[in-house]
């Protein structure tokens, strides 16, 4: 198991370094550049402007020292929140994102697993009808639909929160319902389908056939086993709950690093897009390393390498 | 006997598309997505030639209308009629899915077929680039694309297709590398066909199932991206408009003009719904292991 995650951690490197270059050619392939405004500046001024930044050194030169200044976790500097750094920025606005990314995956594992393993024990009945065309309403209902509607009913109907911000403890509620409702319901179908699946397994006639009763058949013997697609979901689901959350956070103004990473797509503040995509997929490399090593522990049968 | 071995496979193809036809159309949930899918896919494409409306006279002075017998949906804050826009809207968000779903089935398929067929180094190399890709977070590229290669609707078939292409390549390289071994390529080998034309002429064929049904799947895929696109104003620039964009306006004015959001969100995602229903049901038609709820029945 050890050789495993050794393993898996060098594996990583090599995946950095192709992510790391990808952005700096796609930076350095892009027309255009940060500082062509629309009211052009003079020619020396760029030229300075490019030489603060080190733009007017060789493309080699550049790119060593970017990787270096990555390598040091230094994503260099805003090129339009002047006097920010990049990884500044990062660390103010990341926990935001995180906060509501953790609210929403409660939420998502509360609701979608007990929907799934329900759905599976009442197979072919009415029950698993209304619960499954639940889950495909959610998986149907994206997130700029959901808040809009979401806001309509809670905030201006009901007034029970407010439509947008990240002040109060209530704030958090419309958020991370629309980010988790998403994947509640892909947890459901996971969850269900692992359960039918486990159901129809010797050891589960087994441990009937002991007299066991139901409950214990269901979260003692079957639930563990069940469980392992969701737990191999939960690598993208994390992944795409805290990199998927800028919609989210952009409907509600929320100050997350979302939000942010839209607002450069606009300003074309390329310094904080590049380092935002390097920072997200160091993220989802390392939680799917974590899912995977998770994985691993819960399911010996895939303990082979 | 590479003609025995060409009508044999003949006859076992349309074996199986004469079963999965029959499976296909006895699914409930495809039927259901599928007629939901071509009413609202009929109507925004003839729709709108009937209609004495059109999606961009404004009249300002006629302001946002509820819902009634001359509007059915309603009108935007312009005065526009807001069910010729769903529709005209559904026209892009619905040629955008297909168009891009065939730039990335067209990647996906080419690439993983030469890798799951070549194997050994080549494909090692070549599913770690798709791995490194993964890694990628997803959504965040085609930002990154379109911030970096403009705004045209062209350009986001391309950067939509360019990230959706992974995961088919990932199925159709392990399909391909189990059809690898099997005695008919062998057979089709010690004939003498080139690489291309079994990879063409008895590869391609049988990976169709499981195209179709993450084809189909992918469609929904890449018209939520879309949508979610436009919805930032990264997707469809204005004067087109897309159902991300109507949804988009619809958000602003959710206080006032409810239904602004009201009904491009709703044929939005009746739209999404059925879709996902027809790759659902193919799933269980075309894939025999997954097909659990039908064993059930029968």
């Amino acid at each position: 198991m050890s050789t495993f995650i050794l393993r898996r951690v060098l594996q990583v490197i090599p995946t950095l370094w192709v992510i790391a270059t990808l952005t700096f050619v796609l930076m350095k392939l892009t027309p255009g550049g940060p500082f062509d405004e629309e009211k052009p500046v003079s020619p020396e001024v760029k030229e300075l402007i490019e030489a603060h930044y080190g733009l007017d050194q060789p493309i080699h030169i550049q790119y060593a020292s970017f990787l270096w200044q990555r390598l040091q976790g230094d994503f260099g500097p805003s090129y339009k929140y002047v006097g920010w750094d990049v990884d500044e920025i990062i660390a103010q606005s990341f926990p935001v994102s995180l906060e509501l990314g953790f609210y929403a995956l409660i939420i998502a594992i509360i609701l979608g697993v007990p929907i799934g393993i329900l759905a599976a024990l009442k197979n072919n009945r009415p029950t698993e009808t209304i619960l499954m065309s639940f889950a495909m309403l959610g998986i149907c209902l994206p997130a700029f639909v959901l808040a809009p509607l979401l806001i309509l009913i809670f905030s201006f109907q009901l007034g029970w929160f407010n439509p947008f911000g990240w002040v109060y403890a209530g704030d958090r509620v419309l958020p991370a319902l629309t980010l988790g409702v998403f994947y509640a319901a892909y947890i459901a179908r996971l969850s269900r389908s692992g359960m039918l699946e486990v159901m129809q397994e010797d050891y589960i006639r087994t441990a009937r056939a002991k007299g066991l009763r139901e409950r214990v058949v269901v979260f003692r013997h079957a639930l563990r086993t069940a469980l392992n697609p969701v737990v191999s979901y939960m690598g993208p689901a994390v992944a795409g709950l805290i990199s998927g959350s800028f919609v989210v956070e952009t409907i509600f103004f929320i100050p997350g690093l979302g939000s942010f990473f839209v607002n450069s797509a606009f300003n074309r503040d390329d310094t904080i897009i590049m380092g935002t995509v390097l920072f997200y997929a160091v993220l989802i490399i390392f939680f799917n390393l974590l899912v995977d090593i998770l994985q691993m522990w819960m399911n010996p049968r895939t303990r082979h390498g | 006997m590479a003609k025995i071995a060409k009508r044999q496979g003949l006859r076992m193809g349309q074996l199986f598309r004469q079963d999965s036809w029959d499976r296909f159309r006895s699914n409930r949930k495809v039927q259901i997505g599928a007629v939901l899918f071509i009413s609202s896919v009929l109507l925004c494409f003839i729709a709108p030639l009937f209609s004495g409306q059109s999606h961009e006279t404004t009249r300002l002075e006629y302001g946002a209308q509820a819902p009634s017998g001359e509007h059915f949906f309603g009108t935007d804050d312009l005065g526009r009629d807001l069910f010729i826009r769903t529709l005209m809207g559904g026209r892009i968000s619905i040629a955008v899915g297909f168009a891009a779903t065939a730039v990335a089935l067209f990647i996906g398929v080419g690439y993983g077929m030469v890798a799951g067929y070549t194997g050994g180094k080549t494909e090692a190399v070549m599913m770690r680039f798709v791995d490194t890709l993964y890694a990628l977070p997803f959504i965040l590229i085609v930002i990154l694309l379109t911030v970096l290669i403009g705004r045209s609707l062209l350009l986001i078939f391309l950067a939509i297709g360019a990230v959706e292409w992974l995961t088919m390549a990932r199925i159709v390289c392990a399909q391909s590398k189990a059809l690898r071994n099997q005695e008919f390529v062998a057979a089709a080998k010690a004939c003498g066909a080139s690489n291309i034309r079994i990879l063409a002429k008895h590869i391609f064929p049988n990976l169709l199932g499981p195209v179709i049904v993450y084809t189909t799947l992918m469609i929904p895929a890449v018209i939520l991206l879309e949508s979610v696109l436009s919805f930032l104003g990264l997707g469809v620039q204005p004067p087109m408009s897309s159902w991300g964009i109507l949804i988009n306006d619809g958000a602003k004015k959710i206080d006032i003009y409810p239904w602004m959001l009201i009904f491009p969100a709703l044929f939005f995602s009746l739209t999404i719904f059925s879709l996902n229903f027809i790759g659902d049901g193919l799933r269980d038609a075309l894939d025999p292991k997954n097909n659990l709820s039908n064993q059930a029945v029968r």
